[in-house]
């Protein structure tokens, strides 16, 4: 599905970001993407839909080489990749609703955009997604009146409106208390399997990556040094991820991992994960 | 420092803004010269000056009371300010957007962003008077060469804040939107005018009340409004109505910034 | 879910604005074309010197290349006198504005006619333009600088003192009452309490308008107070537009040297 091969990314100012990366996803798993400031997590991401310029190799997305194409075809291809921030990004002054449905602008012409008026089948993908992270009722709230972990779950029905064959993940919980941080991961796997679509996610709390993804890639100096399953996530792993440091207590522990793995049932309507709660 | 029987020095200064004591008092007889040097280098009548005061008194008692009995022409002049306020104020918001986006480093090709840039600078520069008598030159007398000249001060003034808030705006939201595969105009819409409209109305109204100020002016040089009356009024010493005039004057722009402070709340 | 399911489930339209606000929003927007265009046809305008303006542009233009650099020298003592206008009158401004600006403070004045008094004072300076001050002046004074010094004293204690005035009202009130509870005399209130938060300000917009004043000082030639207006109003009464362009490029030199200035010093204040 999506295949990245031999990634370099040098900036004007000299630094290598990365230093040809290969890593392909073939399957609709969750790809947990770790490794310490500086390895180059943010710009693998940032490569494979071009808002970063790669400086060479290739990016190919279910057969359409995205690293080929021209500004009209990036754009399309851009559609059809859905991205989460690590700041939520979200358009402070529009509402809920209006940040939503922005995610199918790659979609609808510039009029409609301009004057709201999107297809009826998006507007009910919207509220449906807006339900089904636990935000109904408040499409009409300003998006700089909701509370972080609020806000997240606007980027994540923003990124799924678009229906996108690919998940981009940057760094979705760093910004958020560690319990709205599990929800918020726990929405994205949710997500994620439901539609049967692949996402990497950069995530630099190794427990969650552990917790949550399928699959765990680590960097390391804009190297790829480890790609494996989460249970393979040995110690000496972390170190040549991340260096020298006791990881004995950072690493989950398997029983642990049984409680927190098994995925609530599908919701239905009845919310899976509490609404508006404090912390949420 | 002395220390009294604790240990402790027993005086304490706070920190200058200027540390360097050379360079503060430099600074400081740098000063004092400077006001000695450009005082003697201007070449001031004191004899004029001293018969000054007792002159302003003499103007003052002429000034008083106001003399509103021409209020037909003074109404026609303010009436005449007014509409080339707003006339200005609505075409410079208009022509201040494509100039501004122009002007911003991060959206406008380098080339475009230094054009942009050059024509802001440039219409700055110049004091209105100065591109009022430019424009009656082209355009002759009346409100026309100060409605252009109002465009040009207002346009340029807009278009500098809009540049400067579109610098300033938050980059991953228009990063956002883009990773969705919206093309430049929806760009536009979706994460750069949310950001920027609040600021951007707010200045205009701004505009307008400078504009009315402005306006009032630039007749002074045959660009229409009421600043022809006043002029005339001064060099014929018809000093009660000139009271007139900057008592109306005076009225209008505060009634003015009411109006624009109103307006600018409702905005937030 | 079925796609009927799932259309009876969600509404499938969503506006941000209701019908009213929508009409409150067009009539908004109808009403201020409505008097821009009001305004352009009320105007006395004869629309048609329009047509050659790019003709008479083009023509003025010509008429100013070269600019006459023999001209330069008296150029020069024209511009030094300006810049010596601005920095005088906004000296002068300094001690004038800030006492005012405490009068219109709400916090920091006696009473409401004092607070009334202050408002006045600098809602007058404000509304009076730099040049209708300096026609004031002249009047009073005669042709020369000091007209022009005193015109852009009178206009900056408006601006300065608008400005401090709201920094005055924004300050911290807990520093205030703290320093009052120690038993402070009001004076020591004043200057320890309310003085430093408000310091920055002064500096900035005292650098801000003195950039401000030197292109004011540019025109009160044009009405007898001095500088180098004096000069352009004579050379483009007698259409000698070459001495013109030189002095618009004079002008053009300051005013960027005291932008970087003021800005810079911006910079470092806060």
């Amino acid at each position: 599905m999506l295949e990245i091969s031999d990634l370099v990314k040098t900036y004007p100012n000299g630094l290598r970001a990365l230093h040809g990366v290969n890593l392909a996803v073939d399957r609709p798993v969750v790809v947990a993407v770790i490794g310490s400031s500086g390895a180059g997590k943010s710009t693998l991401i940032r490569c494979i839909n071009r808002l970063v310029p790669p400086t060479s190799g290739k990016v190919v997305l279910n057969g359409t080489d995205i690293t080929a194409l021209g500004r009209a075809g990036l754009r399309k291809a851009r559609r059809r990749m859905g991205m989460i921030f690590q700041e939520y990004n979200l358009v402070e002054r529009l509402t809920v609703m209006e940040n939503v449905l922005s995610g199918r602008l790659g979609y609808v012409g510039f009029w409609r955009a301009y004057r709201r008026q999107f297809p009826p089948e998006d507007v009910a993908a919207a509220f449906e997604l807006l339900d089904r992270v636990g935000l109904s009722g408040r499409e009409d709230a300003r998006a700089d009146a909701l509370s972080g972990g609020q806000r997240q779950r606007v980027g994540i029905a923003r990124a799924l409106m678009q229906r996108p064959e690919l998940l981009l993940v940057d760094e979705p919980t760093a910004s958020l208390d560690p319990k709205t941080a599990r929800q918020i991961m726990r929405l994205i796997v949710e997500l994620a399997h439901e539609r049967g679509t692949p996402a990497l996610v950069n995530i630099h709390d190794v427990a969650l990556a552990q917790g949550f993804a399928d699959r765990i890639v680590g960097l390391s100096d804009g190297r790829k040094v480890f790609e494996g399953t989460p249970a393979e996530l040995t110690p000496d792993a972390l170190t040549e991820i991340y260096g020298e440091e006791d990881w004995s207590s950072t690493i989950r522990r398997s029983d642990d991992d049984e409680e927190e793995a098994a995925p609530p049932a599908r919701h239905d309507g009845a919310q899976a994960i509490a609404p508006e709660t404090a912390a949420g | 420092m002395s220390e009294a029987s604790t240990g402790h020095p027993t005086v304490w200064r706070p920190p200058k803004l200027i540390e360097n004591p050379v360079l503060r008092y430099g600074l400081l007889a740098g000063a004092l010269a400077y006001l000695v040097w450009s005082l003697g280098a201007l070449e001031i009548d004191w004899a004029r000056i001293s018969v000054g005061l007792p002159r302003a008194q003499n103007m003052f008692e002429r000034m008083i009371p106001p003399d509103f009995s021409r209020w037909e022409l003074l109404v026609r002049g303010i009436t005449e300010s007014v509409l080339i306020a707003f006339a200005a104020s609505f075409a410079g918001m208009i022509l201040a957007v494509p100039l501004g986006l122009a002007a911003a480093v991060n959206l406008a090709p380098r080339p475009v962003y230094l054009f942009a840039r050059l024509l802001v600078v440039l219409s700055r520069t110049f004091h209105e008077i100065i591109w009022a008598i430019f424009f009656v030159k082209i355009v002759g007398f009346g409100a026309l060469a100060g409605v252009l000249t109002l465009v040009v001060a207002s346009t340029s003034f807009i278009s500098k804040m809009l540049a400067e808030d579109v610098e300033n705006m938050n980059a991953g939201q228009a990063e956002a939107v883009r990773a969705t595969g919206a093309s430049f105009p929806k760009l536009l819409t979706y994460a750069i005018v949310p950001q920027i409209l609040p600021r951007y109305l707010g200045v205009s109204i701004y505009r307008l009340d400078a504009n009315i100020r402005h306006s009032t002016v630039v007749g002074i040089v045959g660009a229409g409004g009421i600043g022809q009356v006043l002029a005339a009024s001064f060099s014929r010493y018809d000093y009660d109505f000139s009271l007139a005039i900057l008592l109306v004057i005076i009225g209008l722009v505060f009634l003015g910034e009411i109006f624009s402070n109103w307006i600018r709340k409702r905005l937030r | 879910m079925t796609v009927d399911q799932h259309k009876s489930r969600y509404p499938e339209v969503w506006r941000r604005f209701g019908p009213r606000e929508t009409l409150i929003r067009y009539a908004w927007y109808l009403g201020i074309v409505f008097v821009a265009a009001a305004s352009l046809s009320t105007l006395d305008i004869t629309w048609v010197y329009l047509l050659d303006a790019h003709v008479q542009a083009y023509d003025l233009l010509e008429r100013m290349v070269p600019p006459d650099w023999s001209y330069f020298d008296v150029v020069v003592g024209a511009m030094i006198e300006t810049v010596h206008i601005a920095t005088l009158g906004t000296v002068a401004t300094l001690l004038i504005a800030f006492p005012v600006a405490f009068l219109a403070a709400r916090n920091t004045t006696f009473n409401s006619f004092t607070w009334a008094v202050g408002r006045f004072i600098l809602v007058a300076s404000r509304s009076i333009n730099t040049v209708v001050w300096a026609l004031i002046f002249v009047a009073i004074f005669g042709p020369g600088p000091v007209a022009g010094i005193w015109a852009i004293a009178a206009r900056s204690i408006g601006f300065m003192g608008k400005l401090t005035a709201e920094a005055i009202e924004e300050i911290d009130e807990g520093t205030v009452e703290a320093i009052e509870a120690t038993g402070a005399s009001r004076l020591q209130v004043l200057w320890i309490g309310i003085l430093p938060q408000v310091l920055p300000v002064i500096y900035g917009t005292t650098v801000y308008r003195w950039d401000i004043n030197i292109r004011e000082s540019t025109v009160l030639g044009f009405v007898g107070a001095g500088g180098i207006g004096i000069l352009l109003y004579s050379s483009i009464n007698q259409f000698i537009w070459q001495q013109v362009s030189v002095m618009l490029i004079a002008i053009f030199g300051v005013v960027v040297v005291s932008e970087l200035v003021s800005a810079t010093v911006r910079k470092k204040i806060t």
